[in-house]
């Protein structure tokens, strides 16, 4: 298992190498200027040279050759002078974004924690109700409930956020008025009183989102259960004279958690990479909206670095479902 | 007639297992599959009966509701002396540990994420009141008694050829001490070289545990070794019931006839004598089976009144029983 890992790790850093030169090149290739909004009075030699000024002047190798070097040596190096005092990153570029003029890193470590409290906390609520759903739907196949399920995850799985997030402000913000229809990030939660205010401003973003993890984790777990309910192995439990609680449990539900852990798993990364129109919806400022205002701003840096997190995350956590495979079900050996 | 012998452990009166059709747009019950269709006869303490019949006729649907892991449509069946005919699934689990089963699939029927050990163990967890030290003790000797090393305690299923795994699951059945177990065809799904092994086990195991077995199989010659009585099905129902001798030597009922001369013959010069009996179309559906006797629409001696009328299942001599309407003036 653990040269497995191993053997994958590696594998990946090639992969990404690949992944970080196709979205450079992408964003080469795209039409856009990061001079486009400055105001049409600066004059035209003038932008040239702020152009210049950002590095622009020089080929796309250069460009991407020393995006590389920031990203992997001397960004590393400036989080280790950070942590133990020391300086090897003195002196040297970090990547800094076109439109504040700010290390990337720094604007993103603001923000993620905005994201992963909401979109964190909805795929947490979503797995807490999508796995109940599931498991019940399944035992009771074709029951009232199982149909209700079914339906009830259908539409969740088909409405997009950006219809159902205004439907819920608009019943629960404008027309009951019990929930605030903005999230406020520059809230600080001291006391009893403030949480109830982060708790109550937090249900909306995270009830739109939840509803989307929820329909689809809940109808792998149905489909992950009965076909396990259906084995062989299930009536050796029965006919053991366990209970049908401990048969349920035991013997079907960890059988079936194989392929819903997984899927789990690979849920992740899109955590960090946020719910780009929710986040929008509700204003709640974190990666997403910072990765579409780095778009419409042409901030290449910007969108370089966010694609290429995600890309990181995607990867790795690809890499962990694997593991997490053949950790769960002895059935599967990589040595 | 069929009145139990005192020494009966198991006895089946007229047992019946349908599964309903459900079919069209509001999934309505259109009809029922008729997998087994009143079967009655009685396992002796201490012998095995052997149920025959061609794939599909029911034999596994019969093992499994004996058992009752099917919730029975009618009938009584009565286990060491208790009907468990209608109990409810909760009351049965204490019967359990009295009648196990030793299942047809031994990669499938177990469960692939727990060990040997976790497999044969659970039953003892659940019904014993063992410390751990002592149920360690006994999977052990379990695992002596079915010829499975020791060592092997903390592997996992997939890690052992189909003979072995067919030894845990035995072990498995065993764990409880049963009376009573069904082998539903035990030995269908392994090697001839391993089925001999595994069909000695179970010998030996009886011998040395008391146990009765209702043993399931298609294979004639198999269960000629390993039968005391052997049970006869067609389509859903016991067509002929007779010790084992004698049902092989004098088969009675057309159809165990037809079976019989299906046993290859291992000597050439015996197997061009033989007279086969070639059976002409197929096994009617079980969700609709003919009127009349069952086997009329294949019986080389089929006869007018076959066709119109059930045969009764009767004693036509001392310990045979045959449903065939060519034995009603004896």
């Amino acid at each position: 298992m653990l040269t497995y890992t191993i053997r994958r790790l590696l594998l990946s850093i090639p992969t990404l190498l690949f992944i970080a030169l196709v979205i450079f090149l992408l964003l080469e290739l795209a039409p856009g200027d990061p001079m486009g909004q400055m105001p049409l009075t600066i004059p035209d030699d003038v932008k040239q040279r702020m152009r210049e000024a950002l590095g622009l002047g020089e080929p796309w190798y250069t460009r991407f050759g020393l995006w590389l070097y920031q990203f992997f040596v001397v960004e590393p190096q400036y989080w280790i002078d950070g942590a133990f005092g020391t300086n090897f990153a003195e002196g040297k570029q970090r990547i800094i974004s076109f439109q504040s003029r700010s290390p990337v890193f720094d604007t993103i470590s603001e923000r993620i924690p905005q994201t992963l409290w909401v979109v964190g906390m909805s795929y947490i609520v979503g797995i807490l109700i999508a796995l109940p759903i599931g498991i019940y739907s399944a035992y009771r196949q074709y029951s009232v409930f199982d149909q209700a399920g079914t339906f009830i995850t259908m539409i969740g799985f088909s409405i997009p956020p950006f219809f159902t997030g205004p439907l819920l402000i608009v019943i629960f913000a404008v027309q009951l008025g019990w929930l605030p229809s903005v999230y406020d990030t520059t809230h600080v939660v001291r006391d009893w009183d403030t949480f109830v205010t982060q708790f109550k401003q937090m249900i909306l973003p995270v009830m739109v989102l939840a509803l989307q993890t929820t329909a689809q984790i809940a109808r792998y777990m149905r489909a992950s259960m009965l076909d396990n309910l259906g084995q062989d192995y299930v009536r050796t439990a029965r006919a053991k004279g366990l209970g049908e609680s401990i048969v349920v449990m035991k013997h079907v539900l960890r059988n079936s958690m194989i392929p819903v852990v997984t899927v789990i798993a690979l849920g992740i990364p899109s955590i960090f990479g946020g719910a780009i129109i929710t986040e929008q919806v509700f204003k709640v400022n974190g990666i997403g909206q910072l990765l579409i205002i780095a778009i419409q701003g042409n901030d290449i840096p910007m969108v370089m670095t966010l694609t290429f997190l995600f890309a990181v995350l995607i990867v790795m956590f690809n890499i962990i479902a694997d593991v997490l495979y053949g950790v769960l079900d002895p059935r599967i050996r990589y040595d | 007639m069929l009145d139990s012998p005192s020494n009966a452990l198991v006895s089946v009166r007229n047992l019946k297992m349908h599964f309903p059709i459900f079919a069209g747009l509001f999934r309505r019950k259109v009809g029922e599959v008729k997998a087994v269709d009143g079967v009655s006869f009685d396992i002796i303490e201490g012998e095995t009966l052997g149920l025959v019949g061609e794939s599909g006729c029911g034999k596994s649907t019969c093992g499994r509701s004996i058992l009752r892991l099917y919730d029975i449509t009618d009938g009584q069946i009565e286990i060491d002396g208790r009907d468990i005919g209608q109990t409810s699934q909760s009351y049965l689990r204490e019967m359990r540990p009295t009648m196990q089963m030793v299942f047809q699939d031994p990669q499938a029927s177990l469960n692939p994420r727990m060990t040997v050990e976790a497999i044969i163990r659970e039953p003892l967890d659940e019904h014993t009141k063992l410390s751990d030290t002592e149920k360690k003790e006994k999977v052990y000797e379990l695992m002596d008694a079915v010829g499975l090393n020791r060592r092997f305690a903390k592997r996992y299923p997939q890690a052992f050829s189909g003979g072995q795994r067919q030894r845990i699951g035995i072990a498995r059945a065993l764990a409880l001490n049963p009376k009573f177990i069904v082998c539903d065809e035990p030995i269908a799904a392994l090697d001839v070289s391993i089925q001999a092994q595994v069909v000695n086990l179970l010998e030996d195991l009886q011998e040395q545990f008391g146990l009765t077995y209702l043993f399931i199989s298609h294979d004639l010659s198999m269960v000629r070794h390993i039968a005391t009585r052997v049970a006869v099905m067609y389509l859903g129902k016991i067509v002929e019931l007779a010790p084992r001798e004698a049902l092989y030597a004098d088969p009675l009922h057309p159809y165990t006839k037809a079976l019989l001369s299906a046993v290859p013959e291992p000597d050439p010069a015996l197997a061009t004598k033989k007279e086969r009996v070639i059976l002409q179309g197929d096994v009617p559906s079980p969700a609709n089976p003919p009127k009349g006797c069952n086997f009329c629409t294949r019986c080389p001696a089929v006869m007018g009144i076959c066709k119109t009328q059930e045969p009764e299942y009767r004693e036509v001599e001392p310990g045979r029983f045959v449903a065939c309407h060519n034995f009603n003036d004896q």
